[in-house]
């Protein structure tokens, strides 16, 4: 079972990021879950929204304790809330960010993660670039299908356009396949280094 | 057809299959996406034959259910919480009146302190209206009780109240089975009422009954809701052969009938001990679960049979009598009082608080060490409860306890004003 938390901030699009990213995995054939940490869904308050895929039925109703993929909306959040409680530092983070996580004064627990397992992305400047809205979710969920490989381009394209009508879907596919792009690039660019 | 969609989306779907004439509703958190939705499929005209109402209350809801199924329709609404004390007198009419509605309660605690949050309270507050109160693990189960569930109601001509988690199930997206409306139709015909209202043939419904007979209606109720437990299984089987699945039923049991220590449970936190129950069974501990899915009739002779080789049986509960305890493990009690079982009450999940697997485990391995206390609740912060105390004890004007204790936790900067 690979166990993903997303955090973010309300209006950032935190909970569809984890509703898209169950219905892709199960267009693919896998079972999954997503839910919201319920309650505070206000803009601007600090939400959770959490994901659950495996090739087995998942019958926990646990919040996600210890997330293989830990995705960080909004690098704000550091101050505010402890986003790395629990994280299985085998797994893998991505933050949106355009500074390195030395930058952000994270490295202490970056480190802990293997090579290439820690990827920051200036995902709201690109959503602002492709959907014209600071809301970073698509750009992150085709940067974790590039990380990861547990959910793939089409069935998260097939998910998106399930969701939004077709004005809102296009642009924001657009934005799931920079995501995607941005990532796959970084990892070439690390295997060459 | 599978579907990757939420609760309350599957169970509003799985309503519209059933083909209601009647759905009055007030909406309120968490159910509000059911009804919302089974708004927007009459409104495209996908459920036909379908009165939608958007009443300006619950107890105009449920008055209106009562109405409405008196008057030979098939009828629907959904509740939580606030909204199902708020309908109470209808409540206890529609199942007096001895009439087939169907309901689902998205459950929800209920204030004060205010608290929006899942827990079982909303369903323990009418455990003694009449109702049938069954409750679901999953959302597959959720859908598949909720079609039972108009079968099963319309065979009593009584009401049937379907039991999901609020937030846990209804706003969760899970993978679920959609049957098709061929299937609900052979399995679910058309609604023929016991006592109907007509202008052709007229008759009362509700008459006054004074103390000669008053008795012998209330006996009568409450024999109703005993044949109900022979029902509840043939429909379950009924299903089974139509939908090829397990669902709904009295009880339900995880390795229970040969496991020396035993939870028993309601609803979605099942889920949760399944997988915990499945690691402690791989390193070699006799555990097992037992799911309670009537509450209301009380399986009693099924779950003494389930518990009988059970050593010590831990009922996990939602919600509390406060001043008297858990609920369910007082009626496991009794249900089960010619066993030699040790019964552990343990009180959790209250107001939406996180039942973990880690918790749950310590539970299971304090009773393993015969250490587990006969109550328990489950994570409770001690020392805020001291402090609490303590300055009850010293200050005759504490303050009120629930910003008091907010204060202490840091989780507001709640002041104090004097």
């Amino acid at each position: 079972m690979f166990q993903v938390r997303i955090h973010g901030r309300g209006g950032q699009g935190v909970v569809s990021a984890s509703e898209l990213l169950s219905v892709a995995a199960f267009e693919e054939g896998k079972y999954s879950q997503s839910f919201p940490s319920f309650g505070s869904e206000r803009m601007g308050a600090p939400v959770q929204a959490f994901a659950r895929v495996s090739d087995k039925p998942i019958t926990t109703r646990e919040p996600v304790m210890e997330p293989d993929m830990l995705i960080i909306q909004d690098p704000t959040l550091f101050l505010a809330v402890n986003v790395f409680e629990g994280a299985n530092t085998d797994g893998y983070l991505l933050i949106n960010s355009a500074k390195t996580p030395e930058e952000l004064g994270i490295e202490d627990m970056t480190n802990q993660y293997p090579p290439n397992h820690v990827m920051t992305l200036p995902a709201t400047e690109l959503a602002m670039k492709y959907i014209k809205q600071p809301k970073p979710n698509t750009i992150l969920l085709g940067a974790f299908a590039a990380l990861t490989q547990i959910v793939h381009m089409p069935a998260l394209e097939k998910a998106i356009l399930d969701k939004f009508p077709k004005r809102i879907a296009d642009p924001n596919i657009t934005a799931t396949k920079a995501g995607y792009n941005l990532i796959i690039q970084k990892l070439e660019q690390a295997q060459e280094a | 057809m599978l579907q990757q969609i939420s609760g309350s989306i599957a169970v509003a779907e799985a309503v519209a299959l059933c083909r209601p004439e009647v759905v009055p509703c007030y909406p309120i958190t968490p159910q509000t996406h059911i009804v919302e939705h089974i708004s927007t499929l009459v409104k495209s005209g996908q459920l036909k034959n379908c009165t939608y109402e958007n009443v300006e209350s619950e107890f105009a809801s449920m008055s209106l259910c009562i109405g409405a199924s008196a008057a030979g329709s098939r009828t629907y609404t959904a509740t939580a919480s606030q909204g199902l004390l708020f309908m109470m007198e209808a409540v206890y009419n529609a199942s007096g009146l001895s009439l087939p509605i169907v309901m689902t309660l998205g459950n929800r605690a209920i204030g004060a302190p205010i608290n929006i949050w899942n827990d079982h309270s909303d369903a323990m507050s009418v455990r003694d209206a009449g109702w049938i109160q069954l409750f679901v693990e999953s959302n597959q189960q959720a859908l598949d009780v909720h079609i039972q569930a108009f079968k099963l109601a319309e065979a009593l001509s009584l009401p049937v109240m379907v039991n999901m988690d609020g937030f846990i199930l209804t706003h969760a997206i899970t993978r679920v089975d959609m049957p098709t409306q061929e299937q609900v139709d052979q399995f679910l015909p058309p609604f023929v009422p016991r006592q109907k209202l007509d202008t052709e043939a007229p008759l009362s419904i509700g008459a006054m009954v004074g103390p000669d007979a008053f008795t012998e209606v209330r006996y009568l109720a409450h024999h109703k809701q005993k044949e109900a437990l022979s029902i509840i299984e043939q429909q379950a089987e009924e299903f089974q052969g139509i939908f090829g699945r397990d669902s709904g039923g009295l009880i339900k049991s995880y390795y229970a009938e040969d496991a020396e220590i035993v939870f028993v449970a309601m609803g979605s936190v099942i889920g949760t001990m399944q997988e915990l129950v499945e690691e402690l069974r791989e390193e070699g501990h006799s555990v097992g679960i037992l799911s309670i899915r009537s509450f209301r009739p009380f399986p009693a002779n099924a779950i003494d049979k389930a518990l009988a080789n059970t050593r010590h049986a831990i009922i996990f509960e939602k919600s509390f009598a406060v001043g008297m305890g858990g609920v369910l493990a007082s009626e496991i009690h009794m249900a089960t009082v010619a066993n030699d079982l040790k019964i552990s009450s343990v009180i959790g999940g209250l107001g939406g608080r996180t039942i973990t697997k880690k918790s749950l485990r310590k539970i299971i391995e304090s009773a393993m060490q015969d250490e587990l206390d006969t109550e328990v609740f489950l994570d409770l912060e001690g020392t805020t409860v001291v402090r609490e105390l303590r300055r009850q004890q010293e200050e005759q004007n504490s303050g009120p306890v629930a910003e008091n204790i907010l204060r202490d936790m840091g989780v507001v900067s709640a002041s104090k004003t004097h």
